[in-house]
Order: C-alpha cells, then sequence, then structure tokens
C-alpha cells in the first residue's frame, strides 16, 4: 500500500488515487513536420525505467487535483511529489541522471 | 538424454534411483554462438528448442540472469486459451493451444496439459451481449466456444452463488472446453531439457550487460558478468525487462512494466474442475492437482519492477472470491507474488525485428504470455532461422505502432486490464 501525500489534502492511502502515467510529455511539433515514426512513439512509448520515474497521480476520491510524483519503480519508494506547475527537483533529476 | 518413460522408473525403482542425470546440461560459455536468445523463461527455451529441432540451428546459448523459469513463467495461473477476438490473435494463440495439445510427449516432460475448459461468468445484460459478440467472433475465427445458461455454468461450478439477489448475479456464461491449464515449471524444465539434448547451451546465473555491434550496427554479440559472447544473431525474450534490455541496445519500446499478482490457497479437496472468470470482477481461478486454489485478477495500475503484489488490489481479488464463492470465504491463502508484465497498447505480443539489425525480439505478451510460449518460441525461431517472419506473426511486428495498424485485443482477453 502506498502512502502518498497529496499536495492539498494532505498523506491518504493508494486506493484514493489513480496513476495517469508519465510526467512531462511534450507533443511533438509542429504537426506537418511530424514523421509516422515519431507520432507513433508520442502516442505509445513512455518511460518505462527500472528506476526513478516522474507520474502523475490522480486524487480521484478526494479533491480531484493532479500532482507529479518521482516514485522508484523496484522499491515504491516516494522521492518527491511537487505540482503540476513546478518543474523536476533538482535532487530527483540528479537521481535520475 | 535419459527418457523418461515406465521402464526406467520401475528401473531405477529397483535400483534406487542413482541412475538419473541431470535434466540439463550446464556447460561454460563457449566464445561464439549462431544465435543466442536472452531470457531463459518458456519463451526463449522454446525459441532455443524449435531451432534446434525445426531449424537444425543447434549452436545456440540462452542466457538466464537467474535460474530457469524463475520470471513470470513460474509466477502465472497456467492457464492456456485462445478464446481472441481478431483473427490474427486467434491464429496465434490457437496455434499455440495445439502445440500445447501435444507438448508433454514432443518433449518427453509431463506439462500436465489439462483441458478443463475455461468459462467466462456474465453478470449483466450487457456482459451477455458482450460474450455472444465474442462467442461469434471466435467461431468466426474457428475456435471452440459457446454460451451456456445460468443452469449449464451452476452445474461446472456448484460453488459459484447463482442466486438472483447475488452481488453479482449469473445470467450465463461462455466457455472454450479446449482451453485449459498446465503445469509452469514443467514447460520451462521440459523445453530445457529437450533442447539441451539436442545441443543448447543452457547458462543460468549469466546477466547481458552489453552488445557488441559491428561498424554498420549490426549485432555481433553480447557482453555478460561471464565475459562477452559472440553471436551471428540475437533473440531477446525478456517480458517485463524488455525497455531495459532495450536501451543497451539503444531503441525504445512501447512497453510499460506493471505487477501482475496471483494467490494460492491451502489445498483442498477437489471443488474446482474448470477455469473461471467473472466479467464483473475481473477475478480468475482454477483448482491445481495440489488442491491449491490459483487465483488471478487485474494489475497495479502503476509501473513497478517488484516482483511483489500491492494489498488493495489483493483486498479486491480475495473479496471477489468470499462475494461470488461464498464457502471459500474462510479459505486461507498460503502464498502471495507478483510477475513484472510487459504491457503494449494494444495487448498485442511484439514478434520479429528490431531497430538494431541481428536483434530479433519476443515481448509484449502482458498478462497472458504463458500460453503463448510455444507459439511465441516457434516465431522467433522461425524469424532468427529463415530472416523473414512467419505468416502468423507477420501482423505483430513492432512497425505497427508506427503504422498504426494494433490489433486491439484490450478488452477482448475478458479479462478487466
Amino acid at each position: 500500500m502506498l502512502l502518498l501525500h497529496c499536495p492539498w489534502c494532505g498523506p491518504r492511502d493508494e486506493p484514493e488515487f489513480v496513476c495517469g502515467g508519465q510526467s512531462h510529455m511534450v507533443r511533438p511539433e509542429p504537426w506537418h513536420a511530424v514523421d509516422e515514426a515519431t507520432w507513433g512513439h508520442y502516442l505509445f512509448t513512455r518511460d518505462n525505467p527500472k528506476g526513478v520515474h516522474l507520474e502523475r497521480w490522480h486524487h480521484a476520491h478526494g479533491c480531484r487535483q493532479w500532482f507529479n510524483v518521482a516514485r522508484h519503480t523496484v522499491t515504491h519508494e516516494i522521492l518527491a511529489i511537487y505540482r503540476m506547475d513546478e518543474p523536476v527537483p533538482n535532487a530527483v533529476a540528479g537521481a535520475r541522471a | 538424454m535419459k527418457r523418461y518413460n515406465a521402464w526406467n522408473l520401475l528401473w531405477q525403482g529397483l535400483t534406487g534411483h542413482r541412475g538419473w542425470e541431470p535434466a540439463w546440461r550446464s556447460p561454460a560459455p563457449k566464445p561464439r554462438y549462431d544465435v543466442i536468445i536472452i531470457g531463459g523463461g518458456g519463451h526463449g527455451l522454446a525459441c532455443a528448442y524449435y531451432l534446434a529441432k525445426v531449424h537444425g540451428i543447434t549452436n545456440v546459448a540462452v542466457l538466464e540472469r537467474g535460474w530457469l523459469g524463475g520470471g513470470n513463467t513460474g509466477r502465472n495461473t497456467t492457464i492456456v486459451r485462445s478464446n481472441y477476438y481478431y483473427p490474427q490473435s486467434a491464429a496465434l494463440y490457437d496455434f499455440s493451444l495445439r502445440l500445447f495439445e501435444g507438448l508433454s510427449k514432443e518433449l518427453n516432460y509431463n506439462v500436465m496439459f489439462s483441458q478443463r475448459g475455461v468459462m467466462n461468468v456474465l453478470h449483466t445484460r450487457h456482459d451477455m451481449e458482450a460474450g455472444q459478440r465474442w462467442v461469434g467472433a471466435m467461431n468466426l475465427n474457428g475456435i471452440d466456444a459457446f454460451m451456456l445458461t445460468t443452469e449449464q455454468v451452476k452445474q461446472r461450478i456448484p460453488l459459484l452463488n447463482t442466486a438472483k439477489d447475488a452481488r453479482y448475479p449469473v445470467l450465463g456464461g461462455f466457455v472454450q472446453p479446449r482451453g485449459g491449464t498446465a503445469r509452469h515449471d514443467a514447460v520451462a524444465w521440459g523445453y530445457a531439457r529437450a533442447a539441451s539434448a539436442l545441443g543448447v547451451d543452457v547458462l543460468q546465473n549469466c546477466e547481458v550487460t552489453g552488445f557488441k555491434r559491428s561498424t554498420e550496427g549490426r549485432v555481433i554479440g553480447v557482453e555478460t558478468n561471464l565475459g562477452t559472447i559472440g553471436a551471428d544473431k540475437v533473440g531477446m525474450a525478456v517480458a517485463g525487462h524488455s525497455t531495459v534490455i532495450a536501451k543497451l541496445a539503444g531503441f525504445r519500446l512501447p512497453v510499460s512494466s506493471y505487477a501482475l499478482q496471483a494467490f494460492v490457497s491451502e489445498p483442498l479437496k477437489p471443488v474446482m474442475d474448470t477455469v473461471m472468470t467473472s466479467f464483473a470482477t475481473g477475478m480468475y481461478f482454477s483448482q491445481s492437482d495440489k488442491g491449491g486454489l490459483v487465483i488471478g485478477g487485474g494489475l497495479d495500475h502503476y509501473l513497478s519492477y517488484a516482483q511483489r503484489g500491492n494489498t488493495p488490489l489483493l483486498r479486491h481479488v480475495i473479496g471477489a472470491v468470499a462475494d461470488q464463492l461464498p464457502s471459500l470465504g474462510r479459505v486461507h491463502l498460503l502464498r502471495h507474488w507478483a510477475g513484472i508484465v510487459d504491457v503494449v497498447h494494444d495487448s498485442s505480443p511484439i514478434l520479429g525485428e528490431t531497430p538494431m539489425p541481428g536483434l530479433y525480439i519476443n515481448c509484449g505478451w502482458g498478462t497472458g504470455g504463458f500460453k503463448g510460449i510455444p507459439v511465441g518460441g516457434w516465431m522467433l525461431a522461425h524469424h532468427i532461422a529463415t530472416g523473414r517472419a512467419h505468416d502468423i506473426a507477420a501482423p505483430f511486428a513492432l512497425s505497427r505502432f508506427s503504422s498504426g495498424a494494433l490489433i486491439d485485443e484490450a478488452a477482448a482477453s475478458g479479462i478487466a486490464h
């Protein structure tokens, strides 16, 4: 069971949340110059590290806000939780490198 | 290879069982092989066996980081079926089911394939309509499947609560009679033993840490903890670790790794002689020959490489068992674990070439890889040996994620993931 600290509601149990997958995705632009391989990757290929993953979570059965989580995919340790409009914390960026 | 048969068993019994040999050889790696297979699970071992048996390529090594069948091959719920929706999938999975039907004899190893039927239980009018649609599609694909009434479901699963006021009333079901279960470890061990007898080197505790490539970028070998091993061609069948290996080769895959849990109860007297899946709860279970109930459910829906499950999903699945089969409510669980499954967007496997020339892939089976072991091995071997995809495997190429020709079995697998 994960214990997630919602930035608005505080610590809550995992069943209140839904994981929305990879954070910080950027749509390839401009649309008329995007080839099929690039578009296919944008649609279907996601980061899948054995290590620290940056992902979005939704407090579906709470405040219904989205936020970012940096979580280790082997230990499930949560390294950082930050708001949607915040950049990746430096400590987490270092751990991913 | 000392054959397993009644005469040898009798003779060994009379002589104190001192004459058995190890099931497979454990040689030191050669400096070079014609083909290296990364991953000593069912798919990798099956590929090595069919390379040797069907294509006569015996200078082959299977590299396994841990022990044989210690990943998803030993962590699944052992169900074999081919009740898929699309013709491409039906052709693929039924090829596998037909290989399973002859596998014990083929490998001289009892894989305990038991065609006890795989039953889907339907709980609402919409489930019934969906069931009829799927059965119709399966019949058009030449797969044996038919609808069942509530009484017929109850006849096969007397434990099931089919009362009208049940939380999940049973309106009917459908069944694939040729589906069933097999012993998962035996599939891995049987392929390993048969491949080893044909000259394949099975190397355990051998982890791939990198690729050697020619100046043109073609793979010419792998780096391992046992040193560099050369190869003309390399196949990879590493399931949940596919993106990790792909990263070593310098490309990305549309694969996400999730934990899929399974549970086994204490042994019981026979109470269940088929496989049941509930559309409403995603819970499915069967009873092993040892008597344990083998229970599964949905995914933990966030990326994970931890081979253990999480409690919210355990609670959901076990709650479904207790609710739908009330007499099992007091049965104890003995074990609980997870396998790391390689989920792709359309829930269909990825078979064939990769962006690295000479490296071939078999992955993306997601939550249903065990049933695909014979066909996955067969198709990977065919592609490596002949240089082109088998007709059945061709639609499952990696290129479908840029062409858009997906084979979207996401909903049709009958399980809620």
